[in-house]
């Protein structure tokens, strides 16, 4: 029973939660969008955090959704016992830098006193989350060796199950305690979400690339040519 | 052509008597908020001096502004994919510190403090922290009026090309002079932060020209701050959103000039319409750096010309936009005359917002109870003005902050300016002869009409002379942002929250 709670119900409501007060928030309160970068009032400690940070946990995550979205050839790259090698590697290396990112912007962002004051409770909510979150991560990696194959035939499939709304929790249900904590601190992330500055990640400037470089604007459209 | 209409400005640098009412005025209505103490939309600098944030100038370390790479016009901070791989931390953002931590005083403890043997001091709290903060070490208007220049006016980055004989002649006791530099937006027409901003909540509003940040688009990449070479956009720390002047954009609408221009105790202030064809502005922008200013002089039209006119029509700019650019005293300063210039046209953002350089004192020495002027009367110079290479503040500097460096155009200038004073003088003290009168017309390229015309919209300008706000009727204005039918009984106002942070 609480395994269904737990791995059936919990992501369920985190996703939906994740949906519903996100898109709320984007239409009726767009404002509130944002990164709240504070490096206007601290910059030097924070790119030795921030840059490691994202770079590691956007080539992490990265991965964590290329193998979900792509099994087949996620398993196939996997198969040969070098490529398999490099991949954890790679994987561990980098979450080693997530870990050093995110804890060095958790320890200026208690220590300093500028960053402190525009700090609120869902930003420590969330900071401490994903600093969990990282070393769980790293721990699952590092006890459990070959997750980026083994994952494939456990988490994989559950999550793709829940996708097609046919749950099926035996394919995580016997996983040692600290790679199911991994996977339910995912879902407490995905709660957490909609309610803090996450949300910043969703707006992305990807269009800055193609965008015409000046913009203009007229107030109720461009008038008529003639 | 394509025109378009631009709301500019020009400030006439010989009438700033520094009395910072503007800056105030703008404080008051603007940024008395939460987040926002540190920003002066509108700040008055000394110069020579670093100004506001320190060194803003200098763009080896902040970045603004374009430049030509291989004969195309770039963004000096970054490109396109820059821009994104930097979005994690902007290597060229000023912080905090280099404006000033604001504070405030604890007052209270003038009144609360037990009874002891010292007088109780009020202490500065910090109003980001909230704490005590033991040393002020930086603060609004820092080095006004020279204060401190060893540290501050020294290190003014346009006394770079100086030599080191016409740096020390600056600081000479004797010498030594400042004028005053009022800053606000540019509003320029190829705006750096719009360009770098990766979101796009900087944009050009197409009526007016006005430069605008959505505060709903806005989400914190803060590369606007970094492409402004003039560092008019302030992040407010609070909300976590950039701002920046809007030139008091409802005032504009309803008819009245900015706050700033309007409580200008010297009156150095005026506002216009001018139309400019907004297909010239890459070249414009994109021209050698001595021929920035008259690039940006050709792209700005004639707006008696009846083909502009017609293209503007065509445009769907409406007529008294039209009649405004007409009657603009910013055409007149900046394109009849030629007498106003944009400051610092190297950073290449096509600044609508122009200067005229203040006249300097005159170098003057006291011989056997005489009071002499150097060169007084030579060069189709009247009694009491010093020649132009003698000049206080040498010509170089003013050519760095007004011509990007070229000293041609800024000796034009004043060249016309000081024959507007012979042909006064003529007039009022009629101790000029007819020849030096002549001889100054032709030095000044300009006639008794335009000179004039010049000492009239200088010195007895009437309010209505100095703003000429496009009039826009309540109903049109109302119509300029929302359509009255589809959005009445709405509360009027586009924000109904507060512009705070709640996540």
């Amino acid at each position: 029973m609480l395994d269904t709670v737990l791995f059936v119900a919990f992501p369920y409501v985190a996703v939906v939660l994740a949906i519903v007060v996100g898109v709320y928030r984007y239409f009726f309160d767009r404002y509130s969008f944002s990164s709240f970068s504070s490096q206007f009032l601290e910059s030097r400690r924070l790119f030795w955090g921030s840059v490691p940070w994202h770079y590691g946990i956007v080539t992490i995550l990265t991965i964590h959704l290329l193998a979900f979205l792509f099994p087949g050839a996620w398993g196939a790259l996997t198969a040969d016992p070098n490529r398999l090698y490099i991949i954890e590697v790679i994987g561990m290396a980098m979450a080693l830098v997530a870990i050093v990112g995110i804890g060095l912007l958790l320890l200026r962002r208690s220590s300093d006193d500028r960053v402190r004051v525009v700090t609120t409770w869902a930003d420590w909510a969330l900071i401490a989350a994903l600093f969990v979150q990282a070393i769980l991560g790293f721990w699952v990696s590092f006890v459990y060796r070959w997750g980026s194959d083994w994952f494939l035939h456990t988490a994989v499939p559950w999550l793709y199950s829940l996708l097609i709304f046919q749950p099926k929790i035996e394919y995580v249900t016997a996983l040692p305690a600290i790679v199911k904590w991994h996977h339910l601190w995912g879902f407490l992330i995905i709660a957490l979400f909609p309610f803090t500055r996450l949300v910043h990640v969703l707006t992305f400037p990807i269009t800055y690339l193609w965008r015409p470089i000046q913009v203009v604007i007229w107030n109720k459209g461009r008038p008529a040519q003639k | 052509m394509n025109i378009r209409a631009q709301v500019s400005m020009v400030f006439h640098l010989d009438k700033c008597i520094g009395c910072h009412t503007c800056s105030i005025a703008c404080k008051n209505i603007w940024t008395d908020r939460k987040g926002t103490e540190y920003m002066w939309w509108n700040n008055v600098e000394t110069k020579p001096g670093t100004g506001y944030p320190t060194r803003w100038e200098d763009q080896k370390k902040y970045k603004g502004g374009f430049e030509k790479k291989n004969g195309k016009l770039s963004l000096k901070l970054q490109g396109r994919t820059g821009a994104l791989g930097n979005i994690f931390y902007n290597p060229n953002l000023p912080s905090m510190d280099d404006y000033y931590e604001p504070w405030t005083y604890d007052y209270g403890h003038l009144f609360d403090a037990p009874e002891g043997d010292d007088q109780p001091t009020a202490r500065a709290i910090s109003l980001v922290t909230g704490k005590v903060m033991d040393t002020i070490e930086s603060g609004p208007n820092w080095d006004d009026d020279l204060g401190g220049s060893p540290v501050y006016a020294e290190n003014d980055i346009n006394l770079d090309e100086l030599s080191e004989e016409e740096r020390e002649q600056l600081s000479e006791v004797e010498r030594m002079t400042f004028f005053y530099l009022p800053r606000i937006c540019n509003h320029c027409a190829n705006p750096g932060c719009v360009a770098a901003c990766p979101a796009g909540a900087l944009y050009k509003r197409g009526e007016d020209g006005i430069v605008l940040l959505s505060q709903e688009k806005c989400r914190a990449w803060r590369m606007c701050i970094s492409g402004c070479p003039y560092k008019k956009t302030y992040f407010n720390w609070s909300t976590g959103k950039s701002e920046k002047c809007i030139l008091c954009y409802p005032r504009i609408e309803s008819g009245q000039p900015p706050a700033c221009f309007h409580s200008c105790v010297g009156r150095i202030r005026y506002l216009g319409v001018l139309l400019y064809d907004a297909d010239q502005i890459e070249k414009a922008a994109s021209a050698e750096d001595a021929d920035l200013v008259e690039a940006q002089r050709a792209m700005i039209q004639d707006p008696f010309d009846p083909a502009v006119i017609a293209a503007a029509k065509a445009n769907g700019i409406p007529d008294n936009m039209i009649t405004s650019a007409q009657k603009s005293p910013v055409y007149k300063f900046v394109k009849e005359w030629k007498i106003a210039l944009p400051l610092h046209a190297e950073f290449r953002t096509l600044p609508m917002l122009f200067y005229v350089p203040p006249m300097m004192p005159v170098l003057a020495k006291s011989k056997d109870g005489i009071y002499e002027v150097d060169q007084s009367g030579s060069d189709g110079l009247a009694p009491l003005l010093s020649a132009l290479d003698k000049a206080r503040v040498p010509i170089k500097f003013m050519a760095r902050l007004f011509s990007a460096g070229n000293t041609a155009i800024i000796e034009e200038v004043y060249r016309k300016l000081i024959t507007v004073r012979i042909h006064r003088r003529s007039a009022e003290v009629k101790d000029v002869s007819q020849a030096e009168l002549e001889k100054a017309y032709v030095s000044g390229k300009t006639n008794p009409e335009e000179a004039d015309a010049i000492f009239r919209l200088t010195a007895l300008p009437t309010y209505e002379e100095r703003f000429v706000v496009p009039d826009m009727s309540r109903e049109l204005a109302v119509e300029a942002t929302v359509l009255p039918l589809a959005n009445k009984q709405e509360t009027g106002f586009g924000f109904r929250k507060k512009p705070e942070r709640r996540f």
